[in-house]
């Protein structure tokens, strides 16, 4: 099992916002996680890529076998959990192409690898822009400062292709994306799917699941997974809406 | 709660990270305790000095006990007990040095320590230094090289001696002995410093730099520069500061004269890491600095540069004269606070002819319970037919204990002036730190890279060699600053 996540609750502003969670995905797999505003998607990835606030009040999570929810942050990014954001962040003044560098470099440090020279470094981030139609001038701005909603979100890919993951967590990339922008990120994705890669892709909308094609669907309502099926039940979401699964909750 | 004020002040560590702040074991020579004319006369005699200095020093000190304590700035420390210091200190040295090998060993070792070796064959290539310990110039680099260039670069004592008429004429000309207090005192009682001078036409082969290190024990350091660059000559200085960890407070005031004749330039960099205190705001330099450079000749340019980390108290205006037709003045600025650091740091750019610019980029970082003003005076006098400035000032506040301020004072006497303004306030968030985290990167890398990209403007005016240094020490001086 690549992530194993067991009855997990989760504390925000002293408000309990997941509760009794559990999730099991494999090596290779694409989870798909769906559900209405507020059910607590964002907290999920956020809980397990660490931010600080987001409190575990009981239950576990391992990645590959390690207790994640003891770590910090950058220490599960060592490991191999990425997360693509809902609402990527500004950095005023840190150029893209520095920061890469930087990620890139740390990561690899702390996964015992040698750190990249520049003129590697550039061959790889040429490399990978290339299939994510990244352009020069967004690797010369400041970190997703000034980037329209669609760049921030190719950006997010990017850095993914950049960092090479075991696990992807993706906060719905999709929102706000018109439809060549979610093509565009929809192929990235596929391209970067792998035997050792996992995918978990939190979404509200089906549409998304179109171009990339769960293993394994879960509607999370109330704080906890309510239902898991195939990828056709994201179509059945799809018609009868979310309204019966939030009754299922309650 | 946000974490980033949860440890403001866990700071042992950065304590520790002050790695300048051993003292060196050395047999020193000091003038008594206190301050009044014979100590001025002490100081006059130690340097052998010719009977014009020690006047200037006596007519410099009768003028200070008449003047009151600069009151404007926005910084708070305790009145400072001027009879309470020494004025004086110097290494034991049987006489001056002629070379490195007559320098006690345990000085180079100093030097060294800190990262700036003196020996030439070790140096960095193409850096000149002269090397001032409490209060004198123990040695002065690549002396000969420069000479063959008809450049001068040596002690302020030894061009007292050796180029009196120069000295006579620039010293106190840009920056007179009364101008204010802290600058009346150095006047009265600066015991040594750099001087530069650059002869018509040449571009100095390197860059020149000093190194002042504060050693002694409750030791005033009042050093004094002056640097002349005759028409057409062109010269990059760069000076560095550091001082062991001490409880008590010492004074440092000093003085910088920097002088540009027609078409010539002086870029003037400083990375200023005096001892900033504990975190409880125990000890540190208070560092008072007249800088003031005069753009004499026409399609002159002075350029400063500075990143100020350290020190528990700076007051400190590098400013520019712009008289010269089509002169330019440049100040670009990063002050570090953290702690319970106090800085009041900004620049005056005075346009007196015509068609001079100035352009002024301000940077101000402020973390634990420190305190941050950017102060900037834009004088247009009625002669400056088109005159122009540009001010930036950017501050960055980290934590919630923290104060940043900005107070541009602006006069216009010519309407046909152009000046902008433009002034941003932001904070580092916890997102963005977590954003970083996400990616990899550990917080202290986080902060200090978000950091040096908010100062990028400037940093890229440091010379190259000193750059990655400075950068470096952004990162050093936030230390503990997030938790
Ligand atoms: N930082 C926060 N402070 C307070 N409440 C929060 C915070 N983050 C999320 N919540 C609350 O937690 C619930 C789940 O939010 P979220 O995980 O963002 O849902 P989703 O991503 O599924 O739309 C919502 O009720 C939201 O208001
Ligand atoms: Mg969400």
């Amino acid at each position: 099992m690549l992530l194993s996540i067991k009855d997990l609750a989760v504390e925000v502003d002293g408000k309990i916002i997941l509760n009794g969670l559990s999730l099991d995905i494999k090596s290779g797999e694409v989870h798909a996680v769906m559900g209405p505003n507020g059910a607590g998607k964002s907290t999920l990835s956020y809980v397990l890529a660490g931010k600080p606030g987001y409190e575990v009040v009981s239950g576990s999570a391992e990645l590959d076998g390690v207790d994640i929810l003891s770590l910090e942050p950058e220490e599960r990014a060592a490991l191999g959990l990425f997360l693509a954001y809902q609402y990527p962040v500004e950095i005023p003044g840190v150029n893209m192409t520095t920061f890469l560098k930087v990620a890139v470099n740390a990561l690899r440090k702390a996964r015992g690898q040698d750190e990249l020279n520049s003129l590697d470094m550039l061959k790889l981030i040429k490399k990978k822009q290339q299939s994510l139609g990244i352009s020069d001038d967004m690797l010369k701005r400041s970190v997703n400062t000034g980037f329209s909603g669609g760049e921030k979100k190719r950006n997010e890919v990017f850095q993914m292709a950049m960092l090479e993951p075991k696990l992807a967590i993706m906060d719905e990339t999709d929102s706000g994306l018109d439809i060549d922008a979610l093509k565009a990120v929809s192929d990235g994705v596929n391209a970067l799917r792998a035997e050792d890669r996992s995918f978990l892709i939190i979404t509200h909308y089906q549409r998304l699941l179109d171009y990339i094609k769960p293993d394994i669907v879960h509607v999370l309502s109330g704080g906890k997974i309510v239902r898991t099926g195939g990828p056709e039940l994201a179509l059945e979401l799809e018609n009868k809406g979310y309204a019966e699964f939030i009754e299922d909750a309650a | 709660m946000s974490r980033i004020d949860a440890n403001t002040i866990e700071t042992v560590k950065s304590l520790e990270k002050y790695e300048a702040g051993f003292v060196t074991d050395i047999e020193s020579e000091k003038a008594p305790k206190g301050l009044n004319e014979d100590i001025v006369r002490f100081i006059s005699a130690k340097k052998n000095e010719p009977e014009w200095m020690l006047e200037y020093r006596l007519k410099a000190f009768r003028h200070w006990l008449t003047m009151p304590e600069p009151d404007w700035s926005k910084v708070n420390f305790p009145k400072i007990d001027y009879q309470d210091a020494y004025y004086y200190a110097a290494p034991k040295m049987t006489d001056r040095p002629n070379s490195l090998d007559e320098v006690d060993p345990k000085l180079l070792e100093t030097y060294e320590k800190l990262g700036i070796p003196l020996r030439e064959q070790e140096m960095l290539a193409g850096v000149a230094v002269d090397a001032v310990f409490d209060s004198v110039s123990v040695a002065t680099t690549f002396k000969d090289k420069l000479k063959k260039e008809g450049i001068i670069f040596c002690s302020i004592s030894d061009a007292i001696a050796d180029y009196p008429d120069l000295v006579k004429k620039y010293m106190g000309s840009v920056v007179p002995y009364h101008d204010n207090k802290h600058a009346c005192l150095n006047s009265a009682v600066f015991t040594d410093g750099s001087f530069v001078y650059i002869p018509e036409g040449v571009r100095c082969p390197m860059e020149l730099s000093t190194y002042f290190r504060i050693n002694e024990l409750n030791t005033g350091q009042f050093e004094r520069t002056l640097i002349i660059a005759d028409k057409g000559s062109y010269v990059s200085y760069l000076e560095g500061c550091t001082a062991p960890m001490r409880d008590e407070r010492q004074l440092h005031a000093a003085v910088v004269e920097l002088i540009t004749h027609d078409d010539a330039e002086i870029k003037y960099s400083t990375v200023q890491n005096w001892f900033p205190g504990d975190e409880n705001g125990k000890g540190g330099i208070y560092n008072f600095v007249t800088k003031r450079g005069l753009c004499e000749g026409k399609n002159s340019k002075i350029s400063w540069t500075q990143v100020e980390t350290g020190s528990a108290v700076t007051w400190k205006y590098p400013s520019c004269v712009l008289k010269g037709e089509n002169s330019q003045g440049e100040f670009y600025s990063v002050a570090i606070t953290n702690n319970y650091q106090q800085a009041d740091t900004g620049t005056k750019m005075i346009h007196i002819g015509k068609n001079t610019r100035s352009r002024i980029i301000a940077k101000g970082i402020s973390a634990g319970n420190s305190d941050s003003t950017y102060r900037g005076q834009v004088k247009i006098l009625p002669g400056a037919e088109n005159a122009r400035n540009f001010t930036q000032c950017d501050s960055l506040l980290i934590g919630n204990n923290c104060g940043a301020h900005t107070v541009p004072y602006i006069e216009c006497k010519n309407p046909g002036a152009n000046l902008e303004h433009e002034a941003t306030t932001s904070k580092i968030s916890d997102d963005q730190l977590f954003y970083c985290q996400q990616r990899g990167i550990s917080e202290e890398d986080a902060l200090a890279l978000i950091v040096n990209g908010f100062c990028r403007d400037v940093m890229q005016h440091l010379p190259m060699e000193f750059a990655v240094e400075a950068q470096k020490l952004v990162g050093i001086s936030l230390e503990g600053s997030v938790g």
